[in-house]
């Protein structure tokens, strides 16, 4: 079954029509060819997919396109500023964050909401203090970024990428 | 997947109306478990009733409590001031389960009403009797890492994999729930059902019943409390086991305490037996694991988890034991 939907994907309104079937990762790839969220797993389990729905990280995998219908879509593409990379890719770039880069854009968009999550002062699994403040060092980075995994194993450079980016 | 119709619900009434009427519909919250689901084959719905923008995504304090909405999701409750200081067991429970990206989406009552289930559940060319009644069971002589030890049956022997309903089994939590003929509320341990010899239902609801609310009854206590999870891997993964448990010390001398156990059965397991020991007894490590004993009398474990016997003990009494130190 067709419906018509609009989505602000990287700052760009677009209409598109799906079948209902269709999940925000199809039709962000398959229908918009916005193709840097990656499909890893389809089950929620790797996080490649990771996009910004509305300012909040989720997999884009594991919901249909035809619930969003005018939702806010950022991706790993629409992060960067008038041609300059996002203080986070330039973190990465820095630091290395990466070997194939599969996992990269998932990678990003994570950090980014992970990092608006502590600013907002969200406590983790990890955190001691569930009322105090957060610190985030490196044991706090891993488990807030548990959900993205990376075959390649460029693991200690991204948190070695995010810990630049806490730290300024 | 079949073509399915999708309908975003204005309010409670029209959802359930929506879905009572059709036998084919279901409710949709975040999706994380449905979606998941439907793109394995092992649901098919023909119409999907978005409940996940329902005017419900409060936390309200209440007279007696905290009233939490159907639709908050698990990282805002997770992240709720009067969660984090008067229930750390829920807070902590919550921020164990999945990831942030899930937890983002997820639905306060998606996580309660995610499907019991096991790896064989889940995949479609394997016998199973939770999503083809009468087909076998193939855990039974099969993987039985993530399986229950207590309250199985010879249909099946899956486990509930929320952690945030056995801290709120722990803390007496009711849920509200709109059908088509009116409102009720059930206490969140009557809500799942053992499997029995109809291991297809998880729960008492019945179709077109909507979860609207969770109320979380005050315990003041609970400040002292705490969620202990067991698992394969340091983060991202399911319970082998976990405990919530919050402890309430006169002195040496255990005057209350509320005690869940996760990983361990088709429910979330409120250890009554566990409780019923405790009351009254000093807050030693030998009271602690003899009320662990009495919980776990009752287990019977399958050849390969044989594991979560001691592991269920060890981890009550750890989680008590730390909650005991916190206080001096
Ligand atoms: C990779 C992965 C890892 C995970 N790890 C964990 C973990 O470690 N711990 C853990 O606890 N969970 C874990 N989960 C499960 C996750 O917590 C659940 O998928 C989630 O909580 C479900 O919520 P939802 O809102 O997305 O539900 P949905 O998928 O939308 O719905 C689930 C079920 O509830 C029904 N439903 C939804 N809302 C209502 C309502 N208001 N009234 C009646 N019925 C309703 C739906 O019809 C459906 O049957 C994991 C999931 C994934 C994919
Ligand atoms: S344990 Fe339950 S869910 Fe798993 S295969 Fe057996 S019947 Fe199915
Ligand atoms: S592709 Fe979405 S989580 Fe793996
Ligand atoms: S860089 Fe290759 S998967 Fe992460």
């Amino acid at each position: 079954m067709d419906a018509r939907i609009t989505l602000r994907v990287d700052g760009r309104d677009r209409s598109l029509t799906v079948d209902t079937r269709t999940t925000l990762l199809d039709a962000l790839r398959d229908h918009l060819s916005v193709t840097s969220p990656k499909k890893g797993c389809d089950h929620g389990q790797c996080g490649a997919c990771t996009v910004l729905l509305d300012g909040r990280r989720v997999v884009s995998c594991l919901t249909f396109a035809v619930a969003h219908d005018g939702a806010d879509v950022t991706t790993a593409e629409g992060l960067a500023e008038g041609g300059e990379p996002h203080p986070v890719q330039r973190a990465f770039l820095e630091q290395d964050g990466f070997q194939c880069g599969f996992c990269t854009p998932g990678q990003i968009c994570s950090a980014v909401g992970m990092l608006e999550e502590v600013k907002a002062g969200h406590p983790s699994h990890v955190t001691d203090d569930l009322t105090g403040p957060v610190t985030l060092d490196d044991e706090e980075i891993r488990e807030r970024l548990s959900g993205n995994l990376c075959r390649c194993g460029a693991y200690v450079n991204i948190v070695a990428a995010l810990r630049e980016e806490a730290d300024s | 997947m079949i073509p399915f119709e999708y309908l975003r619900a204005g309010d409670p009434a029209e959802a359930v109306a929506a879905v009572a009427e059709r036998p084919g519909a279901v409710f949709l919250g975040g999706g994380t478990n449905l979606v998941d689901h439907m793109k394995l084959g092992v649901a098919e719905p023909d119409m999907l009733v978005d409940v996940s923008r329902l005017p419900l995504d409060r936390v309200e304090e209440t007279a007696t409590g905290l009233r939490v909405g159907a639709a908050v999701r698990n990282s805002d409750l997770a992240a709720h001031p009067l969660v984090r200081e008067r229930c750390p067991m829920l807070a902590r429970a919550l921020l164990s389960g999945a990831s942030g990206q899930l937890r983002n989406a997820a639905t306060t009552a998606g996580n309660l009403l995610q499907r019991t289930r096991c790896p064989y559940f889940q995949d479609v060319t394997t016998p199973c009797n939770k999503r083809e009644p009468g087909s076998g069971c193939s855990a039974i002589g099969g993987y039985t890492r993530y399986h229950a030890i207590l309250g199985a049956s010879e249909q099946c022997v899956a486990v509930h994999p929320s952690d945030m309903a056995v801290a709120m089994v722990a803390l007496d939590a009711v849920v509200i729930v709109l059908g088509p003929g009116g409102e009720r509320a059930l206490p969140l341990a009557d809500l799942y059902r053992l499997p029995g010899d109809t291991p297809q239902r998880d729960t008492v609801l019945e179709h077109g019943e909507l979860v609207t609310a969770v109320e979380l009854p005050d315990l003041p206590f609970a400040r002292r409390s705490a969620y202990r999870k067991v698992r394969d891997r340091t983060s991202y993964s399911f319970a082998l086991v976990s405990v919530a448990a919050a402890l309430d010390l006169d002195g040496g001398t255990v005057r209350d305490v509320r005690l869940a156990l996760g990983g361990v059965a088709h429910k979330p397991w409120r250890a009554v037996l566990a409780e019923e020991e405790l009351r009254g007894k000093p807050a030693t490590e030998d009271a602690f694991r003899r009320a662990a004993d009495a919980e776990l009398a009752a287990a019977r474990p399958l050849p390969g988890n044989e594991f979560k016997v001691p592991m269920a003990r060890n981890t009550i009494v750890a989680t008590l034991r730390d909650l005991t130190e916190e206080g001096r």
